[in-house]
């Protein structure tokens, strides 16, 4: 029999989301068609917020490749936009000439960003943000011009802007209301996310209502209706978007502001069909993917004969993605006539929750802050519930993170889950069951559930405790090493001691690897442990190490290495410059860089010099590639400075000389300065030290990284020696018990300043924990010196083998 | 097609990889556990990772950049991410490897 043929125009989120669920449903029912006038496959719209932010690259977000096309017999146009539906003959045409017969058609054509209507809104350099080519053209312009301002104060605008903000721009955010977010969020909240961005360097003009852009050819500024006038070299206008509805209406299918579609998705014509944001089901035009996502389940099931289920429309709720904001918002949210609301105002903490409550139901609700809560409100909302007095007592609780676990029996299978990659309840719970699956990694991989922005891990893990019970422990659940193992770090630590296991492959041997080789995770964590545990005897694997720790350099993206030596304490002389320098010309490096981290760098080296150039430097390895000690970062402190209250770089010098080549858990970096004017930064290193007048503050679980975090003071101590000893039992406490890959900042909080002090300020057991720090480090020897002089370490780590053509 | 010596067996340690030159063309060159030689494009269909300096785990390889795990044998980039990475047939012969270019 031959195959209906089926006709999608749009290639974007809903559309093909809708395509996924129909191949689900019957992979063989239809000949599908697909036109986009967008020039890619179905890419991940939402995360072009992501990648302007510097979080994500295009490359990473498409959600279907070329492959997924081919291998479901897809014919896909890209490039191509449809132009004409004739619905008599059943055919559409596109701008190429191709005409395409269909049975059955879906519109998902998406939105159109709107641009103002003002004077000069065609100049170049004004823009809107909505797909790949508006996120290039961001890219490309935020390298050469400095001023950005940003028209509309929602939620894409206020992403945009942040996004701009980390490509280095200065941005000001236009906006016409009194509040930021006013659709999603309350004043209140509104205040605080305004106060929030503005710590973050963003400026906003409220209140002001853009008249025209003015300049030449390019945007030079912006004239308010005040008369009042801004600079500008780029313009974002994120001011809402209109649902793309031409082609239907001049089709003579029935428009209002979206394509109007009944509780089936069905137009007003036979056969014809729309989903997304250009849809307009009982009077609302949807703008985010959840329910569009709900619209291609219903819609493929309607496709494929199966009736029953219908669309009737989705209580929606918003999350900002914007890095250290949480906001999040659901319902009616704004207290009116009939409404009465529960809040929670906590100011010191900066974070504010509030339900909306009408005839004893919640409708609504707005959280900044602290939106752990936001998914189980969302879930009540969308049922309607009563309020209880048990919700009552737990939303005035700080962070309410007890799993709820009839709440989660509750939640229906088609709910989404996972927002961003529309992953339901019941395709989750199938998965777990079907699949056996028992971590949330596993769970991920498996179906995408929080592959995105990982939001949704927490509701997963309950999603695993009520689908498989007993057999899903949360405590293994966060601590397993890998998805090799169902053994925890102590567990397997405890194994390696009682049953006196030497070596990787031994362990996992013994203790019942689902991997028999482990993976990449694991191995490198073994091998670490097994050097903790016997640092004298362990024979380090380097096929355990990942690159940078074998090779004792760091891989660049193009497949060289960067070279730093140790320049303790951050001080250096003429002759080791002079040094440094020689060797650069030598070998033609490419860059040379002061780190971060007081010293330098020599980026680009080529694999096969690295031995030749750590030779010829006869320096001592930095470490800037190693789970150890990185560097110990100094000020001048009392030698020269006016405030110098103690000799803080000879200190610094003396931790570094004393524990160089210590290897640990996860990267360690120190600070010493000599005054709390911290100029060495010691507040934010997992040790740092600040002279005071006559003693030393030790300060531990600092980190200036990805999440940073202000140390915590340990002790204050008077001497020199004693910062020392401090410091050694400090790390080897770290050392015998943090997670492979957790740095002290993460430590510290998960097993406590109270039991840290508790461990190493006890005098014996502080002896015993010098003792192991002194046996790992007389173990350890430089790296570079051992590989200079082994060559055939040389021979198997660093050289290829070259093969000669004679052609 | 070419048949291409490329070095001899023990210049291959297990699990450690190799990079091969040829020419213009770079190939990551794996010896297993079990003493199989696979031989794949040194390039990670991801953002082009030196593959070669990947780490090795059953037939499996996991990139040095970012982590992707591909499969050595058939050059399939594993669940969730996609892509796929040319493999070359190996024989040895003698202790030497050969590539079927
Ligand atoms: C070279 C340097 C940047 C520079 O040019 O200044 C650098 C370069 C890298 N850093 Fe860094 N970091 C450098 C100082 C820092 C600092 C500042 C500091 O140390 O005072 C930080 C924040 C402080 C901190 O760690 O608490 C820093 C936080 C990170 C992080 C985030 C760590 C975290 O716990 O959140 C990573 C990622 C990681 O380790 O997983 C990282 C990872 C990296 C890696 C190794 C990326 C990688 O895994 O391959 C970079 C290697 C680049 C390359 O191609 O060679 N780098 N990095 C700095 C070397 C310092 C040194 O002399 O050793
Ligand atoms: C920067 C940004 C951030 C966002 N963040 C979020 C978020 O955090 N959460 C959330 O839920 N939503 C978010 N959204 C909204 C979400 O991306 C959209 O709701 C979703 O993409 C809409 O899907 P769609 O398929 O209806 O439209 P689209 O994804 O826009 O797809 C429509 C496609 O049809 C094509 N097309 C139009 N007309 C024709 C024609 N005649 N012929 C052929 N092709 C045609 C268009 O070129 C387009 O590629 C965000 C959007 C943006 C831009
Ligand atoms: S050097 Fe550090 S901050 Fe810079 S790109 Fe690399 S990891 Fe990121
Ligand atoms: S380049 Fe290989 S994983 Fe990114």
């Amino acid at each position: 029999m031959k195959r209906k043929q089926l006709v999608l125009i749009g290639n974007g989120m809903a559309g093909v989301r809708c395509i996924e669920e129909i191949l689900k449903i019957d992979r063989d029912l239809f000949e599908i068609t697909i036109f986009g006038s967008e020039p890619y496959p179905n890419y991940n719209r939402i995360l072009l917020s992501t990648v302007l932010q510097g979080d994500t690259s295009i490359d990473d977000i498409t959600m279907n490749d070329w492959e997924w096309y081919e291998k479901n017999n897809i014919h896909l146009f890209v490039g191509e936009t449809v132009v004409k539906i004739d619905k008599e003959q059943q055919l559409v045409f596109t701008d190429k000439g191709r005409v395409a017969e269909y049975d059955e058609l879906i519109i998902a054509t998406g939105s159109k960003p709107f641009i103002l209507p003002i004077p000069g809104s065609d100049k170049q350099g004004v823009t809107a943000f909505r797909d790949i080519k508006d996120c290039e053209m961001l890219m490309e312009y935020a390298k050469k011009y400095k001023k950005a301002v940003v028209i509309g104060g929602g939620l894409l605008g206020l992403e945009a802007a942040r996004g701009l903000l980390n490509l280095g721009m200065e941005v000001n955010v236009v906006h016409i209301w009194e509040h930021l977010m006013e659709r999603q969020l309350d004043p209140t909240a509104s205040k605080l996310l305004q106060r929030e961005m503005e710590k973050q360097g963003m400026k906003f003009l409220l209140q002001k209502e853009t008249a025209e852009i003015i300049g030449d050819d390019r945007v030079e500024g912006l004239r308010f209706k005040d008369g009042t006038e801004i600079a500008a070299d780029l313009v974002v206008m994120a001011v809402g978007i209109r649902p793309n509805v031409e082609l239907a209406r001049q089709s003579g299918i029935a428009v209002n502001r979206g394509i109007i579609v009944n509780d089936y998705l069905e137009t007003s014509v036979p056969h014809i069909y729309a989903v997304g944001e250009c849809a307009e089901h009982r009077g609302i035009v949807y703008g985010l993917v959840a329910p569009l996502y709900e619209q291609g389940k219903v819609l493929a099931e309607k496709l494929c004969g199966i009736k029953g289920r219908t669309y009737t429309g989705s209580v929606v709720s918003t999350q900002l993605k914007v890095s250290g904001v949480d906001v999040f918002s659901a319902g009616e949210f704004m207290d009116q006539e009939g409404t009465s609301s529960i809040k929670v105002y906590d100011e010191f903490r900066g974070i504010y929750k509030k339900v909306v409550i009408r005839d004893e139901k919640m409708i609504g609700a707005v959280l900044f802050g602290d939106t752990s809560d936001g998914r189980k409100l969302l879930d009540m909302i969308q049922k309607n519930e009563n309020i209880s007095e048990s919700f009552q007592v737990s939303f005035f609780r700080p962070s309410s993170n007890q799993s709820n676990k009839s709440m989660t029996a509750e939640m229906a299978d088609n709910e989404v889950v996972c927002g961003c990659n529309g992953v339901t309840k019941g395709t989750i719970c199938k998965a777990i069951v079907e699949k056996g699956l028992k971590t949330v990694e596993q769970v991920r991989d498996c179906t995408n559930a929080s592959r995105s922005c990982g939001g949704c891990k927490g509701l997963v893990a309950e999603l695993l405790e009520y689908t498989i019970g007993e057999e899903f422990d949360r405590s293994v659940e966060k601590e397993t090493i890998c998805s090799c193992t169902t053994l925890s770090r102590e567990e397997v630590i405890e194994e390696i001691k009682s049953k006196n296991l030497k070596y990787v492959k031994e362990v996992m041997n013994v203790l019942g690897w689902k991997n028999e080789e482990g993976c990449s995770k694991c191995r490198p964590a073994l091998n670490y442990y097994l050097s903790m545990l016997y640092p004298t005897e362990y024979q380090d694997e380097y096929e355990s190490r990942f690159v940078n720790e074998r090779l004792h350099a760091n891989i660049q993206a193009d497949g060289t290495y960067s070279v730093v030596p140790r320049m303790y304490g951050g001080v250096t002389t003429a002759e080791q410059l002079r040094k440094i320098a020689d060797v650069a010309e030598k070998y033609n490096v490419p860059m040379i860089k002061l780190t971060g981290g007081q010293r330098i760098d020599l980026l680009g080296i080529k694999k096969e010099d690295l031995p030749k150039v750590w030779a010829e430097l006869d320096m001592p390895s930095g470490y800037a590639y190693a789970k150890a000690l990185r560097t110990v970062k100094t000020c001048v402190g009392k030698q020269f400075c006016r405030f110098g209250t103690q000799d803080s770089t000879q200190l610094g010098i003396d931790l570094e000389k004393k524990l160089e080549r210590l290897n640990t858990p996860h990267k360690v970096k120190m600070a010493v300065s000599a005054c709390p004017r911290n100029c060495a930064e010691s507040g934010i290193k997992d040790v740092g030290i600040v002279g005071v007048d006559g003693g030393w503050e030790i300060y531990v679980g600092g980190n200036g990284g990805t999440h940073l975090r202000a140390g915590d003071l340990l002790c204050t101590v008077q001497t020199e020696e004693e910062v020392i000893e401090i410091t050694g039992a400090f790390l080897q406490y770290y050392r015998e018990s943090a997670n492979y890959l957790e740095r002290t900042s993460k430590w510290v909080e998960r097993v406590g300043l109270e039991r840290i002090r508790e461990v190493i300020f006890d005098v014996d057991n502080r002896k015993q924990l010098l003792v192991r720090l002194e046996e790992a480090l007389v173990a350890a020897k430089d790296p570079w010196k051992e590989i200079v002089e082994n060559k055939e370490i040389q021979e198997k780590l660093f050289r290829d083998l070259k093969v000669p053509v004679n052609h | 097609m070419a048949r291409i010596e490329v070095g001899a067996l023990h210049h291959l340690p297990k699990r450690i990889g190799k990079c091969v030159k040829i020419g213009h063309m770079e190939l990551a060159l794996f010896r297993l556990s079990n003493d199989h030689v696979y031989a794949v494009e040194n390039r990670c269909p991801h953002r082009g990772g030196d593959l070669s300096q990947g780490i090795v785990s059953g037939e499996f390889l996991f990139c040095p950049l970012h982590d992707w795990k591909i499969c050595m044998r058939d050059g399939n980039v594993q669940a969730p991410d996609r892509g796929c990475v040319k493999t070359y047939k190996v024989e040895i012969e003698n202790e030497k490897i050969y590539v079927q270019l």
